[in-house]
Order: structure tokens, then C-alpha cells, then sequence
């Protein structure tokens, strides 16, 4: 790519060449840390056909739930489909093809695709469904082998950027976001502050820059919280 | 008397050594967070990236980002730390968790446990259960000692598509609390005034 710079002016420009048939991680456990401008944009261009890679898959009409709806997904990779009725509805209608995967092996995975790590054995799914059809083999106890995890994109977000793509997350809204940028071949941040180099110290940088090809500042965040529990009530 | 939810989540805090870790599962076992007292120094783990969890938070102090497993609001403890998905999971696979608390659909006498799918009817995904079983180094049970349909949840051979087999140290009912040894479930406690006879359960599969 000739751009000297990651930085975009919005999810528009930097999703340019989002098409048809990709395969495409999304960061976010539930709707907490997701990345909600690139997920607009998508629905808005109405590409088809994605292989969505979320530990959710979006929840309650929201988040990717959106692209579900809009029938534009046709794969799906996750962990978990409950508090999803899209999903659970489109998975028992075989509308989309789900793969469900342990939630450790799914996360251990994606940072295997970006660690150059070609295969690993875990003792989690053995004598399950899940560990079907796979290679086992006993250790201290008996484990399944698994591979990595690799995507066209990963569209993330975190709090703050700076413009080499350097990424600090807030609390628990990091999550798989690291991760699918090292397993992706072009991760995307968005960022709710984007500043200039050196104003994110190196010490507290949770994701280098070195896993992120283009970086936007979003708008309008509606960091929904989904269940609100409050303390006595 | 059966226990409360709360009771049953008073007899798992009694369970807890003082400064362990502790992972709570979605549903039931996120009440334990609510009932255990700070001066026991336990810091619980939330597989969303989160070690120090403590109960949940104000009107003021709710925050988008502070979520458990369950989605839910939570607040935090001072020391706690965040983390991404793959050194959650490394704390939970790497045995460095003490308990781990989790709701279930069917448990038998072998410590298998069944609670992400029911053929034909309910999928929910096992989300980090199947991890949380291998990698915790005391995996306890909680759940309603009967189904919907009246049938018991604690059986010979669970029927539905399992989590982890032989992962199950202590299994806790409204009713009691068992230790599947294998061949049979050995009562460690009964809840006042419950007998044997309201288990359901067939006498060659107790002891």
C-alpha cells in the first residue's frame, strides 16, 4: 500500500476495500469493546456473504447482531449464541453456518495465527462434541489438537490510538481485540481519542503498533451496557 | 427446608480458603461475588479479561467497560488487573485459578459435566466453560437439584453433550452438597430437615 500514514479521516475510507466473501474478526465480548463505527459502515456498504469471527456474534439486536439481520453473514465463529436470538434463530434455520469453539481455544487460537505458532494441544474439549474428528494425544491427561485462527480483517476498537497504531484499551473492553489484530491480515482500530505519538507512554501501550494497518477516530459511542445491576436495588 | 440461592452461595463461600481466586460462572454463582465478605481477600476472576472483581457498582460508578462473563455490571476491588482473552484463558488453563463455580444442565457420578447444549432444542455455546473445567484446581457445581420436567440433574451417565468428562470435584443442590467419587455421589451435607429419600437419586448411585 503506498499511504504513508495508517491514519484515516473514518470508517468510510479506511473499510475500502471490505468486499463480499471475507472472512472478518470482531473484537468486542458481548457489546463491550466493540467496534461500532466499522460495524455501521459494514452494514451500510452491504457486503455479503462474511465469515464473522466474535466471541458473540453480536447480542440482542445489536452489535453484529446488525450485519445478521441484514443477512450478511453466512459463517459465523464463536464461543457463545446465547443472548443472540438472531444467531441461535439463523443456526437452527441453517441460514448460517456456526462454529462453535471453546471460548480459551478460540482466544489461545487467533494469538497462535499471530504468535507463528503452527498448532497446539489443549486438554480443553476432550471426550466432547468438540473434539470430534481431531487429533488427541495424552499427556499429563489427554488434549486436542488445534490450529490457528487467521482472518482477512479485524476491525477493533479501543479508547485510545496514537497515529503509528499503538492501542490502549479501558478496563474489560479488551478482551479478543489484541489478539484478532495479530491473527488478521488487516486490522483496522478504531479509537475514541486518536493523539499524536509519544502521548500514549511505551510502558502502557496494551497493543503495538506493529499489529494495526489503519486506525480512524470513531463517533458517537453508544457503549451499551447490557445487563445494568446496581448495588442494593 | 431447601436452601435459598443465597444460602447455597453461603455454603460455597464457606468452602473458600481466605486469598484464593475464584471464577464465577454466568447465572447462579455470580450471587457469591454479592455474599462474600472483603475482609476474606479473594480475588475473583472474570474470563472477560477481569482479576478482582468485588460486587456491583452505583449509579455513579457504573462503566460500559466493567462487565463480567455474564455482560453484566460489575465493581472492582483495589489490585485489580485487566487482561486480554489469551492471558485470561492462560490463567484459567496454567491451573492458576483455586475455585471455579459454574451453573450445569446435568452432572453424573463420574464428574462429567453437560451444560451448553440440549440436542433439538437449545444451543447456547460452552463460552469458557470447557476451559474453566480443565484448568480450575477445585471445579464446584451449582445448581437446581431438579429439571423443569421434575427429572433430576444429578445422574449415572449425563445424557447430553458434555463439557469435561471426570472434571467435577463438588456438585451443590437446594438440597445438599456431593462429591461424585466415580461410581456413586458421596453426600458431604444435606440442607435441614432434607433426607436421602428427596434426592431422587437411586441408592446405588449415593454413598
Amino acid at each position: 500500500m503506498a499511504a504513508a500514514t495508517k491514519v484515516y479521516p473514518d470508517a468510510t475510507a479506511a473499510l475500502f476495500d471490505m468486499v463480499d466473501g471475507v472472512s472478518l474478526m470482531s473484537g468486542g465480548f458481548g457489546l463491550c469493546g466493540i467496534p461500532e463505527n466499522s460495524i455501521a459502515e459494514i452494514a451500510r456498504r452491504g457486503v455479503k456473504n462474511l465469515h464473522a469471527i466474535s466471541n458473540n456474534i453480536g447480542n440482542s439486536g445489536r452489535g453484529l447482531a446488525v450485519l445478521l439481520k441484514n443477512r450478511q453473514i453466512s459463517e459465523a465463529t464463536c464461543s457463545y449464541v446465547g443472548g443472540n436470538p438472531d444467531l441461535e434463530e439463523q443456526m437452527l434455520a441453517n441460514e448460517v453456518k456456526v462454529n462453535l469453539v471453546p471460548q480459551g481455544t478460540f482466544a489461545e487460537r487467533m494469538r497462535a495465527a499471530g504468535m507463528g505458532i503452527r498448532a497446539f494441544y489443549t486438554p480443553t474439549g476432550y471426550g466432547t462434541p468438540i473434539a470430534e474428528g481431531k487429533e488427541t494425544r495424552e499427556f499429563d491427561k489427554p488434549c486436542v489438537l488445534e490450529y490457528p485462527l487467521r482472518a482477512d480483517f479485524a476491525i477493533i476498537k479501543a479508547q485510545r490510538g496514537d497515529t503509528y497504531g499503538n492501542l490502549w484499551f479501558k478496563e474489560t473492553a479488551r478482551n479478543f481485540s489484541p489478539l484478532q489484530a495479530m491473527a488478521a491480515g488487516v486490522t483496522i482500530a478504531e479509537v475514541e481519542e486518536l493523539v499524536e505519538l509519544g502521548e500514549i507512554r511505551g510502558e502502557d501501550v496494551h497493543l503495538p503498533g506493529i499489529f494495526v494497518q489503519r486506525i480512524y477516530q470513531g463517533a458517537n459511542y453508544q457503549n451499551t451496557i447490557e445487563i445494568p445491576i446496581y448495588a442494593g436495588e | 427446608m431447601v436452601w435459598t440461592k443465597e444460602q447455597m452461595a453461603d455454603e460455597i463461600v464457606g468452602m473458600l480458603t481466605d486469598g484464593c481466586s475464584l471464577n464465577l460462572g454466568i447465572g447462579m454463582p455470580t450471587l457469591i461475588a454479592e455474599r462474600l465478605p472483603a475482609e476474606r481477600q479473594v480475588f475473583i476472576h472474570s474470563e472477560n479479561g477481569v482479576l478482582g472483581v468485588e460486587g456491583r457498582p452505583t449509579r455513579e460508578t457504573i462503566s460500559p467497560t466493567l462487565i463480567n462473563a455474564g455482560k453484566e455490571s460489575i465493581s472492582v476491588r483495589s489490585g485489580v488487573s485487566y487482561f486480554d482473552s489469551a492471558t485470561s484463558f492462560g490463567i484459567i488453563r496454567g491451573g492458576h485459578i483455586d475455585f471455579c463455580v459454574l451453573g450445569g444442565m446435568q452432572v453424573d457420578v463420574r464428574g462429567s459435566l453437560a451444560n451448553w447444549m440440549i440436542p433439538g432444542k437449545k444451543v447456547t455455546g460452552m463460552g469458557g466453560a470447557m476451559d474453566l473445567v480443565h484448568g480450575a484446581k477445585r471445579v464446584i457445581v451449582m445448581l437446581t437439584h431438579f429439571a423443569k420436567d421434575g427429572s433430576g440433574k444429578l445422574m449415572a451417565r449425563c445424557t447430553w453433550p458434555l463439557t469435561g468428562v471426570g472434571v467435577v470435584h463438588t456438585v451443590i443442590t437446594e438440597l445438599g452438597i456431593f462429591s461424585p467419587t466415580g461410581t456413586a455421589f458421596r453426600v458431604d451435607k444435606l440442607a435441614d430437615g432434607v433426607s436421602a429419600d428427596d434426592l431422587w437419586l437411586p441408592a446405588e448411585l449415593l454413598c
